[in-house]
């Protein structure tokens, strides 16, 4: 097939989906198995220096932070991440030393919050390396990841520099003599999740929008969720149509009331507008000690996500739910 | 001229709204965009649906949401799904507008919201990225522009770099590059002045100014060579309902209309 233009990107993910599939054979129990850990063990467990890492949500939503602060409390180094819509999630991990490389949807923005400083310094610099795809492009990569082929043909990017700095191939169509874009398939080394619910197996449920979550649960080697409950398998059995992702998927669960905070968790509790707005302000200071005196008071210094919760407060927590269900707080 | 009960920025809200037809949809992000989109289906727009890309499908939107994904974009909803099902809903045809934003546009509606600079390694600035611009610019049926603070560095003979594609180089680059026919901006609304494009050239038209706006005016603040229609008009201020509702029903809280 003849390359009409390519790309420069470099493919920071190396997973191969016929290694996957063989990795997958040896690795993964299929058996109804109790996989619940503290989320200490499920880190220093299943996610290495190097690897590369696929976060569930949607940038302030749904975001797992209670994995994110322990990954980077564990200073695991040299990570590469899909930047796939990734906000504080990705600036958290960034902020922490914690990232080498990055595939670019959507990173750097808070939204209408405006720029992050931590990112922007790490990319302007060369610091961080980075490729550039759009939300479409990495969720059409996973999902060739996730149906094990090796890569996928778009109609998205063509024509622009976004697609000059990706390592996309561009090529006519073998049938119709159309040309589309080719991107490599993703096969992360570790997706992290936050569910609202899941039972010990790793049966999980996600209300509202599911994102992407099924697909890199489904393209990734390992899988860790927290759960806003951790219910029964009988109450998954009794709607089975709700497991958005099966038991045999998932290395480790979790259940960790708030585990987005300070993300908005839908129909349970909306962001933490004020946290977010101190930890921007923090990054955006041209001092890097103020950032790493935040790192230090809210995630180096206290030893997990229970103790985070505390410090946070149970007034603050619960004026959130109010703001979820568009109730004034009254606490 | 006398005074005006309006910000221009009221203005281009309204003058985007008003480019949504009824019983069509629309693919939006957060900001002005989306108080457009809400103040089209609360005004002349009522069957106006809208898509999120995070997968929010038809919602009732209580307030504005301050995400693409957050909980008021599903609020309601009619559907929630995921994000590369918004994108193949998108490519099979069911989406006629998408609102799109950058830091550069140029004439042919190429739009930069990726890095200032010429090194794309060590930017001066680097933005987001495409998020799903790129992806709503490619896909999408029409695409709506909406660009504040209309001048000369953010109108440019030549963008930084193409993050989502307008008409690229001109007539038919877009299918040369294998992107759909039929398909691109339709609009760009500014702070000054309303553009659509020529449909031989694919070059901006000025088609409207705002009120109390010169030709002279938009040709000082943009850095390129536009084309100028024949039947030039003046857009038509918000009215009094209209301000009401951004106000108190859309974004209380001034979110994107600071109070």
């Amino acid at each position: 097939m003849k390359i009409l233009k390519e790309g420069t990107g470099e493919i920071f993910c190396k997973n191969t989906p016929t290694e996957m599939r063989n990795w997958t054979r040896k690795n993964k129990p299929r058996a109804l198995i109790d996989k619940r850990m503290r989320i200490k063990d499920a880190i220093k467990k299943f996610v290495k220096d190097g690897d590369y890492i696929a976060i569930g949500g949607f940038g302030h939503i749904r975001i797992p932070m209670a994995l994110i602060y322990e990954i980077v409390r564990q200073r695991i180094k040299n990570l590469s991440v899909a930047g796939h819509t990734a906000v504080q999630d990705i600036d958290v991990l960034m902020a922490g030393g914690c990232v080498s490389n990055v595939d670019i949807a959507y990173v750097v923005g808070f939204e209408l919050r405006g720029l992050s400083g931590v990112q922007r310094r790490l990319f302007e610099s060369g610091e961080v390396k980075k490729a550039d795809y759009t939300n479409g492009a990495m969720s059409y990569r996973i999902r060739a990841g996730a149906q094990g082929v090796p890569f996928i043909p778009v109609k998205v990017m063509l024509g622009t520099d976004t697609m000059m700095h990706s390592p996309g191939k561009v090529v006519k169509c073998p049938f119709t003599g159309e040309k589309v874009l080719l991107l490599p398939s993703l096969n992360p080394d570790v997706c992290i999740i936050h569910a609202h619910k899941a039972d010990m197996y790793g049966n999980v449920q996600i209300e509202g929008h599911i994102v992407k979550d099924d697909l890199q649960a489904r393209a990734s080697k390992r899988v860790i969720v927290t759960c806003e409950e951790l219910i029964s398998d009988e109450k998954i059995r009794a709607d089975p149509g709700k497991t958005v992702i099966p038991f045999y998927m998932v290395d480790a669960v979790i259940e960790q009331p708030w585990g987005s905070h300070p993300g908005n968790m839908p129909y349970k509790y909306y962001f933490d507008h004020q946290f977010t707005e101190d930890y921007l302000t923090a990054g955006r200071d041209n001092n890097p000690e103020t950032m790493e005196r935040w790192l230090d008071e809210w995630v180096y210094s206290i030893n997990d996500f229970d103790e985070y919760l505390t410090k946070i407060g149970a007034k603050r927590l619960y004026n959130l739910r109010d703001l979820e269900f568009l109730r004034p707080p009254v606490r | 001229m006398a005074k005006k009960n309006y910000t221009l920025r009221e203005l281009m809200a309204v003058v985007a709204a008003r480019q949504l037809a009824d019983g069509k949809s629309v693919a939006v992000g957060t900001g002005l965009p989306l108080v457009a989109a809400m103040l089209a289906q609360k005004t002349h727009a009522p069957n106006l649906v809208i898509f999120f890309e995070a997968g929010g499908i038809a919602p009732q939107l209580p307030t504005l949401p301050i995400s693409v994904g957050d909980s008021r974009t599903i609020h309601k909803a009619l559907c929630t799904t995921t994000l590369i099902d918004i994108m193949d809903t998108m490519r099979r045809g069911y989406i006629d507008y998408a609102f799109l934003g950058g830091a550069q546009i140029d004439s042919y509606g190429n739009l930069n919201s990726t890095m200032i600079g010429d090194n794309y390694d060590m930017p001066k600035v680097r933005f987001p990225g495409s998020g799903g611009a790129n992806d709503f610019g490619s896909l999408a049926w029409e695409t709506l522009i909406i660009m504040d603070r209309h001048s000369p560095r953010r109108f440019v003979e030549k963008v930084d770099f193409i993050t989502t594609p307008g008409y690229l180089y001109g007539p038919n680059a877009r299918e040369e590059e294998g992107l759909s026919p039929g398909t691109g901006p339709s609009k760009v609304i500014t702070d000054l002045c309303l553009f659509d494009f020529d449909p031989e050239t694919k070059v901006m038209r000025l088609i409207a100014t705002h009120p109390g706006i010169t030709v002279e005016d938009v040709i000082k603040a943009t850095g390129f060579e536009f084309g100028i229609s024949d039947n030039l008009g003046t857009t038509t201020p918000p009215t009094e309902d209209d301000l009401r509702i951004i106000h108190e029903v859309i974004d209380p809280e001034g979110r994107v209309f600071p109070k």
